[in-house]
Formats: C-alpha cells, sequence, structure tokens
C-alpha cells in the first residue's frame, strides 16, 4: 500500500466490509479493508475463521467462513487491529494500530461498521451482571464460554431466539426467556403477514424453527412482559439478584437484555452527512442512495450501517457499493455495473421482504426509547433522565445542548449508548418529533486514542 | 407583539452573562438565542478566567480584564446560592509554559511592557525558572525552561457557567427565547422590534451580544462589529486523578478529572472541522510539558470559532445613530463574565456606557494608524 | 458469571486476574477472563464510585475498563489475552505516576 492514494478504504470486516473487499479487489481496485478486531468477521461473524464446524453457533454463522475466505484469497490488503479514529471528506483517514497514529488517504470510502445493539434502559441497566444478548453471543464466539449460574434472557426479537437456542446446544440454557413484545405489536404484524408470507418464507421459517427448537427445549417463557426491572444485591459488588417484571420475578446471575438492533451511525454523524429518522425501525439511518452512495462523493456506506437488513442483505449491499465505487474510479463502465447489479439486487429485494413484519412485530415499547425520570440515561457521566428533561425545560432544544448542560455524551462512549436514548426523553418533553430534535454530533476522536500516539511518538 | 425593558440577541456566555446582570437589576430583559445546531462559541470554550496574556499594548483592555476577575468570585458565589449550580471557580494563579530560551525571553518581555503599561494600577508577574516550576507542577518535562506566572489567573467550567447564568437569568424573571434566528429588526432610538417566525419582540434598550452574527446585526442598529472566526482545537483526556494544583494557557484539568490541552489559532473561515496534524501539535506541546500525559487516552475533542476583533481586544459600544443600542463582542466570554454581568449590564440597564469604555468603541478601527 | 462450554476444546491460556492463576480460551478478551474468573462487577466508576460490569463486550459501552498490565482504563473487551497478562479491577479514576527528576 506504498502508493499516494487507495482506490478504496473500507472500514469493517464485517459481512459488508469483506463482501465488498473481496470484490473491488477482482474488479481491480487498490483496496483495503480496516477493521478494530485482530480477525475478520464483524460481530456477526466475529471468530468465524477459528470456529469449528459442529459449533452450537449454527449454519447461518458458519456462512461466514467463506466470506472471511473469499478476504484473504482476494488482492485486498487487510488491516485488522486498527482503529480509524478521524476522517476527512477529502478521503484522507487517521488510523491508529498498535498504539501508533498514521494517515491513509483513498479515493473513496466505504463506510461498513453495522449495527449495535439497541439500548434497553430498563430500572437496574447499569448493574453488574446486565449485558445485552449479543455480548453473550461474544462469550461463545470468541471464547466458547457460557454463562455460569441462572441466565434470563429479556426482550424482544430475532436474535433473543437466536442466542436461546445457541446456549442450548452449547450446554447452558438459559433460565428463563421474558418476551416484552407488546400486545399491539402482534395485531400490526398480523396486518402484514398475508403480504410477507411468500416472499418472506424462509425466514419466517427459520424463525419459528428457533422459537421451536426453544420450545422443545423446556425454558420457561413469558410473554407481553411489562415493567421489565433488574434488583441487585444489598451489597458487596451490587451485581443483580433477581429480575422482577409486573406479576412475577426470577432469581437470576445474568441479565441478558436485547431490544433490537440499530445502524452504528458513529462516523456518518460525525461526517456531517444527512440523516433520516426511520419510525418503522425508530433508528436514525444515514442518507443514502440505491448504491450506498451519500451527498459526498468520496464517502458511501454499506450493510446494516445504512438500515437494519441482516447479514446476507449487508453482503449484498457490499458488493453493490464495490461495483458503484469501480464505476465512479473509472474502472467499470456504468452500464456494466447496473447489469452486474441486478441479480443483486433481485437478491437483496428478498432479504428485504421479511422486514417490515420483523420491525412490526418486534417494535419497541415506548419505555424502551422513553425510560422513567430516575433511570441512567448516560452511563458513562451517570446522568439520569430527569436531568435531560430538565434541561430541555431549561432551554436546551437538542442533545448537543443537553450535552452542553449535563454532561451526557461527554463520557468515553461519545454518546453510543445514550444517543437514542437522549432524543427520544427530549422529544418527548419539548413535544417535538425525534427527527426534529436530532442527534449527537460525534467528533473526531472516533475512538479514543493516547495523548503520545496523538503527538506521534510511535509504537508503545 | 411582545415587550420587554431590554433584548439581548445570543445565548452564548457574553449575552447570558448581560441579561443575567439586567435581570438582576430589576430589568425585565428577553434573551433570544439559536437552536441546537449554531456556532456557539461559548460551547467550545477551554474555561480559563486568564489575566496574564490580555491587553498588552491596550491597557484599558487589562484593566477590565482585572475588573472581571475581581468580580468572578462574587459572581460565582452568587450563582452557587441562586441556581445551585456550582461553576467550579478555582483562582490559583496560572503560568505560561516556556519550551525554550527564545520563548522564556520573550514572554518576559512582554509582561514587563504589561507592567509598564499597568502604570499605578500595577500588574505583579513573576517568571519561575524549570526548578522552582518544578515544586508546582508534577512531572515537569525537561523541556520545559520556566514561565510566567501571576496570582490573578485562574479556571472555571464554561458549560457550567453558562447554564447557571441561564438559569439564573430565568429566576430572576427574564424570559429565555429559543431557537429563533433574527428575519427582520426595525431600529428607532430607544425602540428596538425583533420578528422571528411568527414572533415579534420589542425593548427600549437592546444588546447584539450574538457572537460572530454580530457582523451582520450590527449595521442595522447604527453599530458596527468588525468580528471575524479563529478556530480553536481542544483536546480532553478521561478522567485521571487529581494532577495539577492550577492552570497553565494551555493545560487544564477540570474539576471531574478529564485534562483539556488546547490552543491553537487557525484563521479558516466560518470551518468548524478538526484537523489530525493540528491535534497533533497541541498533543505534541502537551507532551513535551508533562512527558506523563502521553500515555492518557483523549476521549473528546472539539472545533470551535473564537468571536475575534481584529485586533484582539473587545469591542463595546453604543449607537449613536439610535440611543439604548449596545454591542458586546470578546473572544474571553469566561473570563469576562465577571465584568459583563457586575459591570457592562448596569451600564446597560443606566442608558449609558461610562466614559472609560470608550477606547473600546469599533470607531478605533476608523483611526488611521500613525506612520 | 461464565464458564467454559462443556464440550469446548478450545486451547488456553494463562493469565492472572486479581493476582490469582487463572487458565482462559486463547480467543477470549481481558474483559471474558475476568468474567471467567468470577467478577460481574470489574470496575468502580469515576464519577460516583459505582460498581460495574462490561454491557455489549463489543468495544461500544466502555464499560469494560481494567488495568491490564499495569496500565490503567483498558478498555477490556478489546484485548485479547496473552500468556502472563496481568488483569485487575480499575477503581475509580485512573492514578497517574509521575517520577519527578
Amino acid at each position: 500500500m506504498t502508493p499516494d492514494r487507495v482506490d478504496l478504504a473500507i472500514i469493517g470486516a464485517g459481512p459488508a466490509g469483506m463482501a465488498a473487499a473481496a470484490l473491488a479487489a477482482e474488479l481491480g481496485l487498490d483496496t483495503v479493508l480496516i477493521d478494530e478486531q485482530d480477525s475478520p468477521g464483524g460481530q456477526i461473524y466475529r471468530g468465524i475463521e477459528r470456529a469449528p464446524e459442529n459449533t452450537p453457533l449454527g449454519a447461518d454463522y458458519l456462512a461466514g467462513k467463506s466470506l472471511a475466505a473469499s478476504l484473504r484469497a482476494s488482492g485486498a490488503a487487510y488491516l485488522p487491529a486498527t482503529t480509524i479514529w478521524h476522517i476527512d471528506p477529502d478521503g484522507t483517514l487517521s488510523l491508529i494500530s498498535a498504539g501508533a497514529s498514521r494517515t491513509l488517504r483513498a479515493h473513496r470510502i466505504l463506510i461498513a461498521t453495522g449495527a449495535i445493539e439497541r439500548p434497553v434502559p430498563i430500572p437496574g441497566w447499569t448493574l453488574p451482571g446486565v449485558m445485552t444478548a449479543g455480548a453473550a453471543q461474544i462469550m461463545l464466539k470468541t471464547a466458547d464460554l457460557v454463562p455460569a449460574g441462572r441466565a434470563v434472557l429479556a426482550g424482544q426479537g430475532p436474535l433473543l431466539w437466536l442466542v436461546a437456542a445457541q446456549l442450548i446446544r452449547a450446554g447452558a440454557p438459559p433460565a428463563a426467556i421474558l418476551e416484552t413484545t407488546p400486545h399491539r405489536n402482534y395485531h400490526a404484524a398480523a396486518r402484514l403477514l398475508p403480504a410477507t408470507l411468500w416472499p418472506g418464507r424462509r425466514a419466517l421459517r427459520k424463525g419459528l424453527a428457533l422459537i421451536r427448537e426453544v420450545r422443545r427445549a423446556g425454558i420457561p417463557i413469558r410473554r407481553e412482559v411489562r415493567g421489565l426491572r433488574a434488583i441487585g444485591r444489598a451489597t458487596g459488588d451490587k451485581s443483580v439478584e433477581r429480575v422482577v417484571w409486573d406479576g412475577g420475578e426470577i432469581a437470576a446471575d445474568l441479565l441478558l437484555l436485547h431490544e433490537g438492533v440499530i445502524p452504528n451511525t458513529q462516523i456518518s454523524l460525525a461526517l456531517g452527512l444527512d440523516h433520516r429518522w426511520d419510525a418503522a425501525q425508530l433508528c436514525w439511518r444515514p442518507a443514502v442512495d440505491e448504491w450506498g452512495a451519500t451527498g459526498v462523493p468520496t464517502i458511501a456506506i454499506a450493510g446494516d450501517g445504512g438500515g437494519i437488513a441482516g447479514a446476507a442483505a449487508a453482503s449484498l449491499s457490499g458488493r453493490l457499493a464495490a461495483l458503484d465505487a469501480a464505476a465512479f474510479l473509472d474502472k467499470l463502465d456504468p452500464a456494466e455495473r447496473d447489469r452486474r447489479a441486478r441479480p443483486l439486487r433481485a437478491a437483496l429485494k428478498r432479504q428485504l421482504a421479511i422486514r417490515p413484519f420483523l420491525d412490526a412485530l418486534y417494535r419497541p415499547a415506548p419505555a424502551v426509547l422513553v425510560p422513567a425520570d430516575d433511570i441512567v440515561a448516560c452511563r458513562c457521566e451517570e446522568v439520569t433522565v430527569a436531568q435531560i428533561r430538565r434541561a430541555a425545560r431549561l432551554g436546551a432544544q437538542g442533545p448537543n445542548q443537553a450535552k452542553a448542560f449535563t454532561r451526557c455524551g461527554m463520557g468515553p462512549c461519545q454518546g453510543r449508548i445514550c444517543g437514542p436514548i437522549v432524543s427520544a426523553v427530549m422529544a418527548e418533553t419539548l413535544g417535538k418529533p425525534i427527527a426534529e430534535i436530532g442527534a449527537y454530533r460525534p467528533r473526531a476522536p472516533y475512538k479514543p486514542i493516547t495523548l503520545g500516539a496523538l503527538a506521534g511518538l510511535g509504537a508503545e | 407583539m411582545q415587550r420587554f425593558d431590554a433584548i439581548v440577541i445570543g445565548g452564548g456566555l457574553v449575552g447570558s452573562a448581560i441579561a443575567y446582570g439586567l435581570a438582576r437589576a430589576g430589568l425585565r430583559p428577553a434573551l433570544i438565542d439559536e437552536g441546537d445546531v449554531a456556532f456557539r462559541a461559548s460551547r467550545g470554550n477551554f474555561g480559563l478566567v486568564w489575566v496574564q496574556s490580555k491587553g498588552l499594548g491596550a491597557p484599558h483592555y487589562q484593566r477590565w480584564t482585572r475588573l472581571s476577575s475581581e468580580e468572578w468570585p462574587a459572581l460565582a458565589a452568587e450563582l452557587a446560592e441562586r441556581t445551585g449550580i456550582s461553576v467550579g471557580h478555582e483562582r490559583p494563579g496560572g503560568v505560561h509554559l516556556c519550551l525554550s530560551e527564545a520563548e522564556f525571553a520573550e514572554r518576559q518581555a512582554r509582561m514587563e511592557q504589561m507592567r509598564q503599561e499597568a502604570g499605578n494600577f500595577g500588574f505583579e508577574y513573576r517568571m519561575l525558572g524549570a526548578d522552582e516550576l518544578r515544586g508546582m507542577l508534577p512531572g515537569l518535562g525537561p523541556a520545559v525552561v520556566g514561565a510566567s506566572w501571576t496570582r490573578y489567573d485562574g479556571h472555571a467550567n464554561s458549560l457550567y457557567l453558562l447554564h447557571a447564568l441561564h438559569k439564573g437569568f430565568v429566576a430572576r424573571g427574564g424570559t429565555y427565547i429559543p431557537n429563533r434566528t433574527v428575519d427582520y429588526a426595525a431600529a428607532q432610538p430607544n425602540d428596538f422590534r425583533l420578528g422571528s417566525g411568527a414572533a415579534e419582540i420589542s425593548a427600549p434598550k437592546i444588546v447584539l451580544a450574538a457572537g460572530l452574527g454580530n457582523a451582520k446585526l450590527a449595521p442595522l442598529f447604527g453599530l458596527s462589529a468588525p468580528v471575524r472566526p479563529q478556530r480553536g482545537q481542544i483536546l480532553v483526556t478521561e478522567r485521571a486523578g487529581r494532577m495539577f494544583e492550577m492552570p497553565t494557557t494551555t493545560v487544564r484539568q477540570t474539576i471531574e478529572g478529564g485534562i483539556m490541552i488546547g490552543d491553537s489559532m487557525e484563521d479558516v473561515g466560518f470551518d468548524t472541522s478538526q484537523r489530525p496534524d493540528v491535534m497533533a501539535a497541541m498533543a505534541e506541546r502537551a507532551v513535551k510539558s508533562f512527558p506523563w500525559l502521553a500515555e492518557l487516552q483523549v476521549v473528546r475533542a472539539w472545533a470551535a470559532l473564537r468571536v475575534m476583533p481584529p485586533d484582539g481586544t473587545p469591542i463595546y459600544d453604543e449607537s449613536e445613530k439610535f440611543a439604548g443600542a449596545f454591542t458586546a463582542n470578546c473572544h474571553s466570554g469566561v473570563t469576562l463574565a465577571g465584568a459583563h454581568a457586575n459591570a457592562f449590564a448596569p451600564m446597560v440597564a443606566a442608558g449609558a456606557l461610562a466614559p472609560d469604555m470608550v477606547p473600546f468603541s469599533a470607531k478605533r478601527f476608523d483611526v488611521p494608524q500613525a506612520a | 458469571m461464565f464458564r467454559k462450554r462443556p464440550d469446548s476444546a478450545a486451547p488456553t491460556v494463562p493469565v492472572s486476574v486479581e493476582g490469582r492463576d487463572i487458565r482462559v480460551p486463547a480467543g477470549a478478551s481481558a474483559a471474558a477472563a475476568m468474567l471467567l474468573a468470577g467478577f460481574a462487577a470489574i470496575r468502580e466508576t469515576g464519577v460516583t464510585g459505582t460498581p460495574r460490569g462490561p454491557y455489549c463486550l463489543v468495544g461500544v459501552c466502555f464499560d469494560c475498563f481494567a488495568e491490564i498490565n499495569g496500565i490503567p482504563n483498558r478498555q477490556s473487551c478489546m484485548v485479547r489475552v496473552a500468556p502472563g497478562m496481568a488483569i485487575r479491577r480499575q477503581h475509580g479514576r485512573r492514578a497517574v505516576e509521575v517520577n519527578d527528576a
């Protein structure tokens, strides 16, 4: 990677990034794939190269192996254990690797940083022993570790059932599943079912199979759970001791929460790209065209970071972005680009068929977006919902002003976790739609970097 | 049409300090402010309440800064009592570090000039050598040759100050009108009307404190505010145990424990993007000053635009054409908060600026420079 | 908090958690090592001293700060274990050691 500029720099080695890198290299683009983990796969395929064929994680997970293999076999350069801390729209990336900062220039940058879990701000969500369902999955994927003691899964969404099934196969069945799907969601989803049945049949079948697998294992399941809260021990490390909900409670050593995933918009917001509030998925998404191109010609987005659609859709969108990058850089004729895109678009359409149904069925209850006053909204700075409301009543018009008044969003996570909560709380307090309230404007460094590395003092 | 005793345009540190002072003086002021996305120099502030570097060649500015520094503790105490918000003001004195003999000599010359220009008003400073400095600042790097020190310097939390001024203003009966830009303005002597969207407000007194926005607004009121943007970037580290007992011009520790590093000066127009090379240069100087800083993680950083008058000295003015119109412009909204609330606002309330404010008038830019 | 999967054949690596020697799977993060060692809380916050444990394990929440090989405030879910790694809980704000010549 010694030339002055590479053609395409891809951020994120999940399905979108891996697929984009392999195809871009095949199309003759000088490509580099940058990722902060030390092996490819992103989060959904984390640890995929070392996964055994009989992994409890299942066939869908194993499908990531071929993507990783294609990446390795391609001519794309791969920079693992490398973090991006600044991007200039002129195509300059500031990276940090092994404690040293360096720059890389690209003609086109593809952001493929995927999705993150929606924060689940129930009372007690900051207690030790309360984690996301995805976290339990990461323990399995990276280290073959399973919960010891009583693990309770709570929330809703396909991942909830997937993790439950994976834990059962791994010999550590959860103690209970508390599904929070509100009753009204079933009516909304039922209305969409006729149109979804045929085009979404594969996904529906898979989902039903997972639910059946979990039921057959005899796990206690509660539906329409409301008022979920985690209670911690009175002494010692205050870790979670039991989980309570309206009408029930259960002892727990580990509480795994999940209320769906949302696009990871940290870099796209930092770049000042246009974002829209998606009312169906209840999240911000960057404004992109059908190729993933944004309002800034050098920047494109692929995968769940542009809108939640799942791993298979992500690799398709990665390939579409690679085709578009090649055309943008005059290495592919636009008509040829369109021709090659056609089967990808058809496949993408099939992948997207299930989404409206899932979005309706697993729509978070209002309290997930706007929690009660005494709940911590900003975990890093320990700012409560009440403090955010007070800032709004005192004149803060959006999350950036609220940040100035309360310190919410000033911690190391830079608003990744609290962002959705703060925007929703302010919207409700000010009586305005979230779309009008806006989101945090993150700045560089996108991830923390030491002063020494920043000063260019080299590796530690 | 809502009528007030005074309108302050601009809800940043300058506007809200003046508005607070007006409310405290018994007026019913309105404070009109922009929305969540605005340049807002006040949100980018480093937080120094700084005297030693201010007013070289402009003794009136030196005196005004000292006055503000003296008023600061009372203002901070009053805000704490009335709003419950502690703005974290400390005045332990401060230093400007010099990383070479040449820097040290130049700094000494500046300090000496300040002292001479202060005349009877007095300006006490000391030049400290590296050995003496080492006793005051932990882990000082070998590259540090010395520093200038005065007892007048200190620091505070600028965001808490802004919040406290807003809260105090509202508590005193002020009306805060956020999320507005001024669509039109009509000026008559002692009669000013502003329209913003469907809303209209009027008052016999108006203060333009809209930062960079003042440049366009001022002529509508018979005033001139030729300010331009100067970009500054700031880095903030993770929270650390308390290391510093006093601030320096480019490195200070907040009450929460994060260490702030600052002081770039870039002439780039209305551009708030960050520059990695500038951030690197700031980091380098900080690490040279305190090598142990190298291990700390920068968890946040930003770029903001200072409101910079052509000669760096504040512009305070009252309109001759339209009596009752005033303007305040400076790049030191934190340092001058004491003067703005406790000296400038009472002048506005009384209807005229004091005679010793004349050197701050924008008329000084009309005078051709002596050859 | 966590244990090895019953059928796991993952190779392990020796580390120490709070001074106690423990073997953890080679792909585990330092955060996972602490969870395996039985800790639910791995730090106290620098704001109020409240006990916290990891929440997301994917580098987003920054609740997994721990001291690794003597360096405080490391995002432990982003650091893979290595033989001999010394992992300790993080108590509040990081301390800074300064050598005054």
